[in-house]
């Protein structure tokens, strides 16, 4: 009965040891996820997602930049599913594929932005006095600029490209998480455990890296996913007006461009990169949301 | 900029007419006084950050102007009339000056001041958009309140699930799809463009509105002609602020029907109708004011993808056409004006709040 036992040690009400704590949490947080429907449907596509773009060359039918000139704007057969655009390339192929730069886009702006507003949140709810109304300020200018022109202007300045679309969503997207990680910091910051870190000695920056920024990590994790529909979109509509993957790159937004020619009479071309953006932009709400409600129950919608 | 802003004049006014003495009248000048500085500092901020983007992000912003092949002698002229061999914080306060006195720079595609281009094509932006968040609010306040009176209803289930293609749906895409299915298939509407070709120019634009051009000189054709082209740019930015709208109302909503007076005006016999729109819907008419007024600010910058689909002449058309020949003056001056338009939004609502919430006094 390995399996009961592993069960019982992980419920354990009073875990002996730090690690059983940790896992015991793990196992409690899992629980409570499965038993939400939509939470489970969002990482099903997610997995699915990240397994696309893992497995990209055995799941592709054909290859995503060959061209076939004999068989242009097919509509979706046997052959092929999703039909082929104006040069013969397999639709599908070029969805799948898109799914490696889909969530190349996604996984960099979270490793950009998030850590970069957590570290000046954190900081500003900290130290408190002048750096926290220099940081705010700064961080309140940039929330309440309108992000998607920002994000234009910016690729425009940087010239366009993937790389350049990338880093202007991260340049765009930090301020909300550097807003939580302080309001976050804020709740934590006089409570007698950092106190005692204090008094043994800890530096600042000791307290922050060590005790405070673990401590926002659930919430900054909800956030970011919940944010990953955003991000998706943004990049698809710089691929759309022309700014960020160029082609031959199948980015799912620059084939929407293309197929925008055609729409009236191969309406293939252009839907369908659309829907996997749809699917996947869905996906990434239902997971966050689902982990909001177990991660971090206080902040959800209550209804 | 203070002074010309429309708050302090109605928070005196909110403060006369409930009867406030000079303390209070004080208190929310002083407040309003903070959101004025705030807006200040933002918009500055915004004019840093075009800064930022046109001048010290380019390699060489110069260059970006003659293009590599100009002689040495036309280059160097370029970068004294640009201001580059001054230092950075000289350059700054040169810009500020200009943008405050309107000087936005050259287009080098239309060969005209920015300004003047702008001025010609916001109004079509400020058409589509305002129609889009008329109708997101039409629709979206009143589903949101029936969504949360009647729990798990049709409705309910309908706003869900709007809600959520509001946050997965490229709205670029949706317009490709609406053009395909309503003005191809099914020729419910007009397609591209503000008019047909037929009647392009013929009305002499008075305030830039279409709608409202074309009455004014009486062209009833042209005005309906106008209505059947807006009409689906207009839904598609209605749909995205509905959805939006509707999440929102019906989440206040749900708060206020959990609160105890509600059921004592239930218990006390008064009509459905009557707890919910005039018990329950009154207090989150505020919270909903900045709602919408989010929404509309979005929809000015949303509008930037739906104008490339429908080939609107309004600024996000100009944006795009700027961004695709790097024609700077022009994208920084879009930025600029979308920047300020949707700051000042933002700012007058929380302003409004404050003016018109007796709790925050």
């Amino acid at each position: 009965m390995a399996f009961a036992d592993m069960r019982n040690w992980l419920l354990d009400e009073s875990p002996a040891s730090r690690r059983q704590a940790r896992w015991g949490r793990i196992f409690r947080i899992s629980l409570a996820f499965r038993g939400n429907a939509l939470a489970m449907v969002g990482l099903v596509i997610v997995l699915a997602l990240i397994a696309m773009a893992v497995f990209a060359p055995w799941i592709a039918t054909h290859d995503p930049i060959a061209q076939d000139t004999y068989a242009r704007l097919r509509p979706p057969s046997a052959a092929n599913w999703m039909g082929t655009d104006e040069l013969g390339r397999d639709i599908w192929s070029r969805v799948v594929f898109g799914a490696r730069i889909t969530l190349a886009i996604v996984i960099l702006v979270a490793v950009l932005a998030a850590p970069a507003g957590l570290l000046i949140g954190a900081a500003a709810g900290y130290l408190g006095g002048w750096v926290d109304r220099v940081l705010m300020g700064i961080t309140d200018i940039f929330l309440s600029m309108p992000k998607l022109i920002l994000a234009l202007a910016l690729v425009a300045a940087l010239g366009p490209g993937i790389e350049n679309a990338i880093l202007a969503i991260a340049v765009t997207s930090w301020p909300s998480y550097a807003r939580i990680a302080r309001a976050e910091t804020l709740t934590f910051k006089n409570a007698d455990f950092i106190a005692a870190s204090r008094l043994q000695g800890a530096s600042s920056l000791r307290i922050v890296v060590g005790h405070i920024l673990p401590l926002c990590t659930s919430s900054m994790i909800v956030r970011v996913t919940l944010d990953m529909a955003g991000i998706i979109l943004t990049a698809a509509g710089l691929g759309f007006i022309g700014l960020g993957a160029q082609p031959p790159l199948p980015e799912w937004g620059a084939m929407i461009a293309r197929g925008r020619t055609f729409i009236l009479d191969q309406w293939w071309v252009a839907t369908m990169p659309g829907f996997a953006i749809i699917v996947v932009s869905l996906g990434f709400c239902f997971l966050g949301d689902g982990l909001r409600d177990v991660l971090d129950p206080k902040s959800g919608e209550k209804h | 900029m203070a002074t010309d802003t429309p708050f302090p004049d109605a928070g005196a006014q909110a403060t006369r007419k409930r009867g406030g003495g000079a303390r209070r009248t004080r208190k929310a000048a002083l407040h309003l006084g903070g959101i004025a500085v705030s807006l200040i500092v933002t918009l500055l901020g915004l004019i840093a950050i075009t800064f930022f983007i046109g001048r010290v992000v380019p390699i060489d912003p110069a260059l970006a102007v003659v293009g590599d092949r100009a002689p040495k002698a036309v280059y160097e002229a370029a970068r004294v009339q640009l201001g580059l061999d001054k230092p950075l914080i000289v350059q700054f306060v040169t810009y500020v000056k200009a943008v405050a006195t309107g000087d936005l720079g050259m287009s080098v595609s239309t060969g005209r001041p920015v300004l003047q281009d702008l001025k010609e094509v916001f109004p079509a932006t400020l058409e589509m958009a305002t129609l889009g968040i008329l109708i997101g609010i039409a629709l979206g306040v009143p589903m949101g309140v029936h969504a949360a009176a009647k729990q798990g209803s049709l409705t309910d289930q309908v706003i869900r699930v709007v809600g959520l293609a509001g946050y997965a749906i490229p709205a670029f895409w949706l317009g490709l799809v609406g053009l395909a299915v309503f003005y191809a298939r099914l020729q419910w509407v007009d397609g591209p463009g503000r008019v047909d070709i037929a009647y392009d120019g013929l009305v002499t634009p008075v305030t830039g509105l279409m709608l409202v051009d074309s009455l004014l000189a009486g062209e009833t054709d042209i005005f309906f002609n106008a209505i059947g082209h807006l009409a689906l740019p207009a839904c598609i930015l209605g749909f995205f602020s509905l959805a939006y709208i509707a999440r929102m109302t019906r989440s206040f909503m749900l708060d206020q029907l959990a609160q105890e007076y509600i059921t004592t005006a239930r218990v006390k016999g008064l009509p459905e109708r009557v707890v919910i729109w005039r018990h329950a819907f009154r207090p989150i008419l505020l919270p909903l004011i900045t709602v919408c007024a989010l929404s509309y600010a979005a929809l000015l910058e949303g509008s930037v993808m739906i104008e490339t689909i429908f080939s609107w002449p309004g600024i996000g058309n100009y944006l795009t056409v700027a961004l695709l020949n790097a024609d700077m003056a022009a994208v920084l001056g879009a930025t600029l004006l979308i920047g300020t338009v949707f700051i000042i939004i933002n700012k007058v609502s929380d302003a409004l709040y404050d003016v018109l919430d007796p709790r925050a006094r």
